[in-house]
């Protein structure tokens, strides 16, 4: 049985260099780093020294809040850098790959047949814990919690997104396998919810033992967040499970394979790259090497999509959680009399510019504020890209305050930031919403716990 | 362009130099020339196109017919009133004279209301040290419009600054005003100067010269209110606004206009218009039902049309910073503005322009219905969470 879900409010920003269903030749990974920024209120802890030996699986860091929480190393190799700014506070770890492809061994079962202890202890161990995150706060879950449901989002409804179904096709037995181990963690629901626009993957479409529910609608119809909302919202005192279906491919390589399994297919996408497709490569990798010779100069390169993206430099290394390296073009550059001008080249959620007359056309879009922060003005522009039963801006402005009893009331515990990123794009005012929500997130998990 | 761009770096002045005033005048200008290109650096990285500028001069485009045909009937009028055409004339008669004459006559009041009220927001931006912010743009092409055109100019001057003070910045500039800044101009000159904005001698310019023998120049609503209420002009000549009022008021044409072109923008919300006409409508209608009086028995419908409703309607009620925020409260706000504008035109014969009192009202008690329906989103939340 499946439920069939519309979202009504949302949009689709239609972006140049999406990506083709080919591969590019796959290109060694030489070095990778593990960025405790990935993780928001992450204080890690460091587990190895610069020249230590590690294989794949072995721990880099753990969490200092919830040691069982451990960070693994995705390849094997020798830790060559470890870098820390102010304080000491660790940047980043750098582990040079040293091409044996040597994995840490963990256990190696059907988890179906496996207690629930088992199947935490092996995900906690393994450094594949980390991917399972939690509603509220969008942070990792805590593992000795007990969630009232798992959502899995089996589709991306972002700008220039991955298809997951490309990506994931053919591995319906290790994605069944991730399915089962999530089942047992939950005495409630465990949803898949698959995109109902196109035709669902066999992956997802046939998977079982878990609640399929098809979602259809702008985005951001694909964030989890938006898909639990729908389905079983999060009230004060309730926990949540989300991860991402590609996730699920990892904890089922896990259990299949019995060892951390760091390799991911992520999309080259964005208008900068000469020819968008999909790239074989391992979490934490160094991008230099997947856009030697793809990409044009004086591009943003963007880990992740262009809206909650995380900017790195040519030389950078792809985010944790990240399926897409998405470049366009650095924006920079005057306007003379901006706003005014016609803009037929600039997409706009208002109809404040004759794009409007091209509903299907597809953009290049760079990096320009496209205007001056002011005060929050206009009303109606969050609510209108933000499907659910939450008044936004109220919500903001609370965050903005620090007024906790009043976030509590106007449903901070069911949001992320990426929930805000049409807002914060479509905002008049240029207000950094996403920035806003996880400091707020912060402060609240801070003043909870 | 480059040279333009250029010559404006060369003479910036230091922001914290010897005249803060100097900066932000060029950042004012500068701004104006060229949209910067700043770039986003938190959070998303591409930004829809449409900034608070350009939201500004689609409401200033938007008021462009109303102020091109007030122009013109203000000329129209002056003619009309020194019989230099009679009632009867096509209204194209003396085309140019009349458009010439009413542009001498308004342009001053434009002129003044932007350089008094830019001139005060220049100077708190320089005193707060931030950039100018673009309230003003509308609220200073809003303020002519809804003067009559006979008001003195100093008076404009004087009521500019005391609204753009007293209304705006005290409480922290564009975006953190409680009442609609236009409004409060007209409010002031109301109450301080109550002889020229209101009785039958402000509404016409006459030049200098005699009004003929006969002619009354006050507005449909001031006579009415003296029992005149035969002197209504059909439903017809108020739609299309040949008739005496403030200056941007009298065409319901010219006004739906920039309504349709702000509803189809996305800038002015139809939920506050269109409500605002049924609350009118239904108060109306009421008035119709009681009946008793000739002016009670106005149809509802045509008093719509009549004064200020609707310009108050498309312009003023739906500024978004003094207007619910909420999508229910700007329905209920939008009702609230309507009857309360019918109720104070018809029941109080002080105020025969009862729509700028209500729509003050309407602000003063846009915050509390918001208040109540985001109360009622907590509540629903709230019993979700003891239903669970």
């Amino acid at each position: 049985m499946s439920n069939e879900i519309k979202i009504r409010k949302g949009a689709n920003i239609k972006l140049k260099g999406v990506a083709e269903n080919l591969y590019f030749n796959p290109v060694s990974v030489s070095e990778i780093v593990l960025t405790p920024s990935d993780f928001p209120t992450l204080i890690p802890k460091l587990s190895v020294k610069v020249g230590d030996k590690v294989k794949a699986g072995t721990a880099l860091f753990y969490n200092k809040e919830n040691e069982q929480v451990l960070f693994t190393s995705p390849v094997s190799g020798v830790v060559s850098e470890i870098v820390r700014a102010e304080k000491r506070r660790i940047v980043n770890v750098k582990v040079k790959a040293d091409g044996e492809n040597l994995f840490e061994s963990f256990t190696q079962a059907d988890p179906s047949t496996l207690t629930k202890e088992v199947i935490i202890e092996n995900l906690l161990k393994s450094g594949v814990w980390p991917f399972i995150r939690q509603r509220p706060f969008d942070v990792i879950a805590n593992p000795s919690v007990q969630p009232k449901a798992i959502f899995i989002s089996a589709f991306d409804s972002a700008p220039l997104a991955p298809d997951y179904g490309f990506v994931a096709h053919g591995q319906d037995e290790i994605f069944q396998y991730g399915l089962n181990a999530l089942v047992k963690l939950t005495d409630g629901k465990v949803h898949l919810n698959i995109s109902g626009d196109e035709n669902a993957e066999s992956v997802f479409a046939n998977a079982k033992n878990v609640q399929i529910n098809k979602f259809t609608g702008p985005h951001p119809a694909g964030n989890v967040g938006i898909q639990a909302h729908h389905i079983s919202p999060v009230n004060k005192g309730e926990v949540i499970w989300v991860l991402k279906a590609l996730d699920v491919l990892i904890i089922g390589k896990l259990f299949k394979e019995g060892k951390f399994d760091a390799s991911r297919t992520i999309a080259v996408v964005g208008s900068k790259v000469k020819s968008p497709k999909y790239i074989k490569t391992i979490i934490g990798a160094n991008i230099s090497d997947i856009i030697k010779g793809n990409v044009e100069d004086g591009g943003r390169y963007i880990s992740g999509n262009p809206l909650t993206g995380t900017q790195i430099t040519e030389n950078g290394n792809l985010c944790f959680y990240d399926y897409q390296l998405t470049v366009i073009p650095e924006g920079g550059n005057n306007q003379f009399f901006g706003w005014i001008a016609p803009g037929f080249d600039k997409f706009s959620l208002s109809r404040t510019f004759f794009s409007w007359l091209t509903p299907n056309k597809v953009y290049d879009l760079n990096t320009n504020k496209n205007g001056e922060e002011r005060a929050f003005v206009m009303t109606g522009e969050y609510e209108k890209v933000f499907p659910m039963n939450i008044y936004p801006v109220y919500l903001v402005k609370a965050m903005i305050t620090q007024d906790i009893d009043n976030m509590e009331k106007l449903g901070i515990y069911e949001v992320a930031p990426e929930d805000f990123a049409l807002c914060e794009y479509g905002c008049t005012s240029k207000i950094e919403t996403q920035k806003i929500v996880r400091e707020a997130l912060n402060l609240v998990k801070k003043e909870c716990s | 362009m480059k040279a333009l761009e250029k010559f404006m770096q060369k003479i910036k002045p230091k922001a914290d130099g010897k005249f803060p005033l100097g900066h932000a005048v060029w950042d004012g200008m500068y701004t104006f020339l060229f949209v910067p290109g700043h770039t986003n650096n938190n959070g998303v990285h591409i930004r829809d196109g449409i900034d608070l500028k350009r939201t500004m001069i689609m409401v200033v485009l938007a008021l462009v017919p109303a102020l091109l045909f007030g122009i013109y009937n203000v000329g129209h009028q002056h003619f009309l009133a020194i019989g230099q055409v009679a009632l009867g004339d096509h209204v194209c008669n003396m085309f140019m004279d009349k458009f010439i004459y009413g542009a001498i006559q308004v342009l001053p009041l434009v002129i003044v209301s932007y350089a008094v009220g830019l001139g005060v927001e220049f100077i708190f931006a320089a005193i707060n040290k931030h950039a100018i912010q673009e309230g003003f743009l509308v609220s200073g092409m809003l303020i002519p419009l809804i003067m009559p055109v006979g008001v003195p100019l100093w008076m404009v001057a004087v009521a500019t600054i005391f609204a753009v003070v007293i209304g705006k910045e005290v409480f922290g500039g564009t975006g953190m005003n409680v009442l609609n800044v236009a409004l409060v101009t007209r409010a002031f000159l109301f109450f301080a100067y109550p002889t020229k904005m209101s009785g039958d001698q402000v509404w016409i310019s006459l030049g200098g010269e005699k009004a003929i023998d006969g002619f009354s120049g006050a507005t449909p609503l001031g006579k009415a209110v003296q029992g005149g209420v035969d002197a209504i002009p059909s439903l017809m000549d108020s739609i299309i606004g040949f008739i005496p009022g403030s200056i941007g008021e009298t065409s319901v044409i010219a006004i739906g206009i920039g309504g349709l072109f702000l509803i189809f923008t996305g800038i002015g919300s139809l939920r506050i218009m269109l409500s605002m006409f049924v609350g009118g409508f239904l108060m109306g209608s009421v008035f119709n039902a009681v009946g008793g009086n000739p002016y009670l028995e106005v149809p509802a419908i045509h008093q719509l049309m009549l004064g200020g409703f609707a310009f108050g309607a498309v312009f003023m009620a739906t500024d978004p910073v003094t207007a619910s925020q909420t999508s229910t409260g700007k329905i209920i706000y939008g009702l609230f503005i309507g009857i309360m504008a019918m109720l104070i035109r018809v029941a109080n014969p002080a105020y025969p322009e009862g729509v700028m009192l209500a729509i003050l009202l309407g602000n003063v008690f846009a915050p509390l219905i918001d208040n109540i329906v985001v109360s009622a989103n907590i509540k629903k939340r709230l019993k979700r969470l003891k239903t669970a």
